[in-house]
């Protein structure tokens, strides 16, 4: 392209929009396009651009529709949008819908050789050779499908002024170094950047550049791996799962961080076991005989497994038996969409189980608490003696979000009371000349003491059972041996308040509403808050970080005319959670729920606060 | 003038087993089971074993499932952690367990309900992991916690007083065992204290998955002549496959093959000897073991012994290439990896 077309093409944009903007993706399934999209949301991270990425994709393998959504902020809002200014179109099957879907004054970029009818009038489109292009790169066949994608990586490059060196870089990441698929992928992406350099006159708006403030000191991560990294930090010895999306990659993610980081130096065997089970209730199974046997043990799963995990989880809070179970929450009800994301298994996941019982329940917001709170989790299953749960998500577990770099967990690991036989020796001494009961609560904060299996004494062991029990695990079918033990593990559940992570609160200087929301919801709130205060209605804001709530809930409710409960799935799970738990402050709560399968929007937040 | 001393009949001696232990030492809790209970006939045979074999009760775990096979883990090795788990869900508590340390020496109960109704899955994949624990099921055909429903091993066309006539072939533990790989197969009859002696000891010492199916008689539910579960049925009609003695690596006796004798070297020092009865039987002979058990199963007979054995499969345990410190032992030193290993992470990403 001559310096004078550039020139004259300069004077047709009146605006340039640099960083700030909404460019989509749509493919087919199994045709390679993540490679592509990761290319894309790589180089524009490493430029510095706040950038988010949500993959929506469909349950299936090969061949169905998938989008890509990559948003860049300037201004560092990083929730889903609903407006797409630039889209790529790759995919016969929806190009129609894909086109329609691009706001006025936005641009398509799309494959030539697609079926595309009525071109609209307020956008701009470039159109791409991809064919030809793919042919003239001399490809095998079957590698024609892959590299296909990286023709509009190359185009986009242009367009957008992305960093080349940037998009080399991603592709030697992604590919680990190895150079026979970074240089076929690479010819094809500079082919396709240098045929848009001769060929399109890029008079459209939207622009790319380097910027700093914001992604310094972070990571572009999904919540699995991250959750996966900080349960290998936080000493896990024993994992069991059952492959089930969205949770996989954290099992997986696992196996390839405990293979580098765990082994024992002398030996070079692993200090870990992990163990892919035939279902859910063999994998909640084996977590639950490791940490009765005091491993520090954990499962992954999604909305259908914690179903079949219901009877364990329950048998774990009746026998104090510590387990960590994640929730990467998938569409539900039923087999539901499994990809996508919902907050619908919060009550689920509270209450499972028959009879009394109650879990306390972990609320991270981003991959960053994914892998602060595998620790946490594991630190109150033991302390606690009790399954904990950790409610991701899939927008968390499986989309790349910036994060702040995870920072080694610094406190030593809590093995809650586990009795040494010399401990067990001392023991009566030390409490008053009462014999350890494995259920007797000595310390008045519902909490027992517990021996592990194997533990050198011959008053060590002590009978699990599912059945009623008295303190010191006998058979016990009396009513108030029965009465007590459900009236200590409540006062248990009391203890559990003070010892999950505290809520976080923003509070603005004049609010009179506040929002209560949780997880992945935040970077929506954040931003609906942004655009609530430009439009003159200041609002405070809760975090929710954990169940069973504490009393900070309650005082921050109570100094807000209306709280508004934001959270995705239908029937408002925590908002009926809040109801219970703050019967007296009822009338301040109002629900906004909402479930499509998709993150929340500011726009829809802003929306329900504002009506 | 001397004393003349007089002599009082000396205390006989307690009985001690090589860690010092009377056998009274093994027993557990009082059973809550009928009188006459073929469960207990079983318990009795493990405190037995265990005593005999100087086990040290702190290093032995029990598990078990849902019902009243499950139950008698507490009326056995008083010293040792219990687990009685969920209906048909023993194997997966068990694999956890033993993974998380794995010098535990793992003993489960369970009944044909438990195995091979609601838990014939989660069996046949402990079968499957070769996860080195005995697993005896105490099979009595019915269901007796609640009260006389048919189970799935109960025989065909049999008649119980409330249940009715059961219309379907029973499932068979053994042959089930095998078809998911197993390396130990037994079947045993709870009023053969000799052979069931002979056949917990070598389970104890086989490294993976010992399977032993013990019929075990309801003497409330399905005692009747009509039963092949039955006390009548089995005095009369069992028909032992072999003579077993066990003979423990600690002993210094020398084994001399006989001709009419096989020897199985097990993966600590041990042996089980059979003496052959009758006909040749190669317990190392899969295809065998497959036949012979599933004509006793058509011909409803009573066939007890070792079946099927292969002691050189490598355990669920061995397997994993876990450390030999248990898990549930290393200390945070060993489980959290360093700031650089974190710092080194950080930085690929």
């Amino acid at each position: 392209m001559s310096v004078t077309v550039q020139e004259a093409q300069a004077k047709q944009v009146s605006q340039w929009v640099y960083n700030d903007f909404n460019l989509n993706v749509a493919t087919a399934n199994g045709s390679g396009s993540q490679t592509s999209n990761n290319l894309l949301i790589r180089s524009l991270y490493k430029m510095g651009i706040p950038v988010t990425g949500k993959n929506l994709f469909p349950s299936n393998i090969q061949g169905l529709p998938t989008w890509y959504n990559i948003r860049l902020s300037k201004d560092g809002f990083l929730a889903r949008r609903e407006r797409v200014e630039i889209m790529i179109c790759m995919n016969g099957a929806t190009v129609a819908e894909d086109m329609e879907s691009v706001v006025p004054g936005g641009i398509i970029l799309y494959d030539d050789s697609l079926p595309v009818a009525n071109h609209r009038k307020d956008v701009q489109y470039y159109p791409m050779p991809v064919k030809t292009l793919v042919k003239a790169a001399d490809v095998t066949y079957t590698l024609q499908r892959y590299v296909a994608n990286m023709v509009y990586v190359g185009v986009a490059a242009f367009l957008l002024d992305i960093e080349m060196a940037e998009i080399k870089n991603a592709l030697d990441w992604n590919f680990d170094g190895k150079p026979k698929p970074i240089q076929l992928n690479w010819s094809m992406v500079t082919a396709a950047y240098e045929w848009a350099q001769q060929t399109l006159v890029n008079d459209q708006p939207y622009r790319v550049r380097r910027m700093t403030g914001f992604n310094e000191g972070t990571v572009l991560i999904d919540g699995n791996s991250a959750g996966a990294l900080g349960s290998v930090f936080a000493g896990f010895t024993f994992a069991a799962w059952y492959p089930i999306t969205p949770s996989s990659s954290l099992a997986e993610s696992m196996i390839t961080y405990a293979a580098q980081t765990r082994r024992e130096p002398e030996t070079q065997k692993a200090t870990y076991a992990i163990v892919q089970a035939e279902d859910e209730l063999a994998a909640i199974g084996m977590v639950i005989g490791a940490g009765w046997a005091g491993a520090r043990a954990l499962t992954a799963t999604s909305g259908p497994g914690i179903s079949l995990m219901a009877e364990f989880i329950g048998f774990g809070y009746f026998t104090e038996i510590p387990a960590v179970i994640w929730d990467i929450q998938r569409m539900g009800p039923s087999t539901g969409l499994p990809t996508r994301t919902s907050q619908g298994d919060l009550l689920a996941a509270y209450f499972l189980g028959h009879g009394d019982g109650r879990h306390p329940v972990l609320l991270p917001a981003d991959p960053t608490e994914c892998f602060e709170m595998a620790s946490t989790a594991f630190d109150l299953a033991e302390r606690l003696q009790t399954p904990v749960f950790v409610l991701s998500d899939l927008d968390i577990g499986m989309n790349l979000w910036i994060s702040k770099e995870f920072s080694y967990p610094e406190t030593p690991l809590d093995r809650g009371k586990v009795l040494t036989a010399q401990q067990l020796d001392a023991f009566k001494e030390q409490h008053n000349g009462q014999r350890w009961g494995r259920y007797l609560d000595v310390d008045g904060d519902g909490i027992p003491y517990r021996t592990v299996p194997g533990t050198d004494h011959p008053a060590a062991a002590y009978f699990t059972r599912g059945t009623g029990h008295t303190p010191y695990a006998t058979y016990s079918e009396r009513a108030s041996d029965w009465e007590n033990n459900l009236q200590r593990l409540a006062r248990k559940f009391e203890t559990a308040r003070s010892l999950v992570p505290a809520p976080i609160l923003q509070e603005a200087d004049g609010a009179r509403i506040a929002i209560l929301s949780m997880g992945s919801n935040h970077p929506a709130v954040v931003e609906a808050r942004s655009r609530l205060l430009d439009q003159g209605i200041p609002t405070s804001y809760l975090r929710l970080r954990a169940l069973p709530i504490n009393g900070e809930v309650r005082t921050f409710v109570e100094r807000y005319d209306k709280v508004f409960v934001v959270e995705n799935n239908r029937d408002g799970q925590l908002y009926e959670i809040l109801l219970t738990e703050l019967p007296g402050l009822s009338t301040r709560l109002v629900s906004a729920a909402k479930c499509d399968g998709l993150p929340l929007s500011a726009r829809w937040i802003t929306e329900q606060i504002t009506q | 003038m001397t004393a003349t001393p007089t002599r009082t009949p000396a205390a006989r001696a307690p009985k001690l087993n090589l860690i010092g232990l009377e056998k009274t030492a093994y027993k557990g809790a009082d059973s809550t089971l009928c009188n006459g209970c073929g469960h207990d006939s079983i318990s009795a045979r493990i405190i037995n074993a265990a005593w005999e074999m100087g086990l040290k009760q702190q290093d032995v775990v029990k598990f078990s499932g849902i019902g009243c096979s499950s139950k008698t883990p507490a009326y056995f090795l008083g010293m040792s952690h219990g687990f009685n788990s969920l209906h048909g869900r023993m194997p997966s508590v068990a694999t956890g367990a033993l993974v998380a340390n794995r010098t535990l020496i793992g003993i489960g109960v369970s009944g044909d309900g438990d195995t091979a109704s609601i838990g014939i899955g989660q069996f046949k994949h402990l079968v499957r992991r070769n996860v080195p624990m005995v697993y005896v099921v105490e099979n009595n055909g019915v269901y007796g916690l609640t009260k006389g429903q048919f189970s799935a091993t109960a025989d065909m066309n049999q008649t119980l007083k409330y249940a009715g006539t059961n219309p379907y072939m029973p499932l068979d533990i053994c042959l089930e065992a095998l078809a998911a790989n197993a390396t130990f197969v037994a079947r045993s009859f709870a009023g053969d204290a000799k052979q069931l002696d002979a056949l917990l000891k070598a389970a104890i010492a086989h490294n993976g998955l010992a399977v032993l199916d013990v019929i075990s008689p309801c003497v409330t539910f399905n005692n009747h002549e009509s039963s092949t579960k039955s006390y009548a049925f089995g005095k009369e009609f069992e028909i032992p496959l072999h003579e077993l003695s066990f003979v423990p690596s600690y002993d210094p006796i020398e084994i001399t093959e006989e001709a009419d004798e096989t020897e199985v070297k097990l993966h600590d020092g041990s042996s089980l000897v059979l003496k052959r009865l009758g006909n040749d039987y190669d317990p190392t002979d899969k295809y065998l073991a497959y036949r012979t058990l599933e004509e006793a199963r058509q011909q409803q007979k009573l066939l007890t012994g070792v079946f099927y054995i292969e002691p050189k499969t490598p355990s669920f345990v061995d397997t994993l290439q876990i450390t030999d410190t248990p898990l549930a032992q290393l200390s945070s030193a060993q489980t959290r990896p360093s700031r650089n290993a974190l710092a080194q992470l950080m930085a690929k990403l």
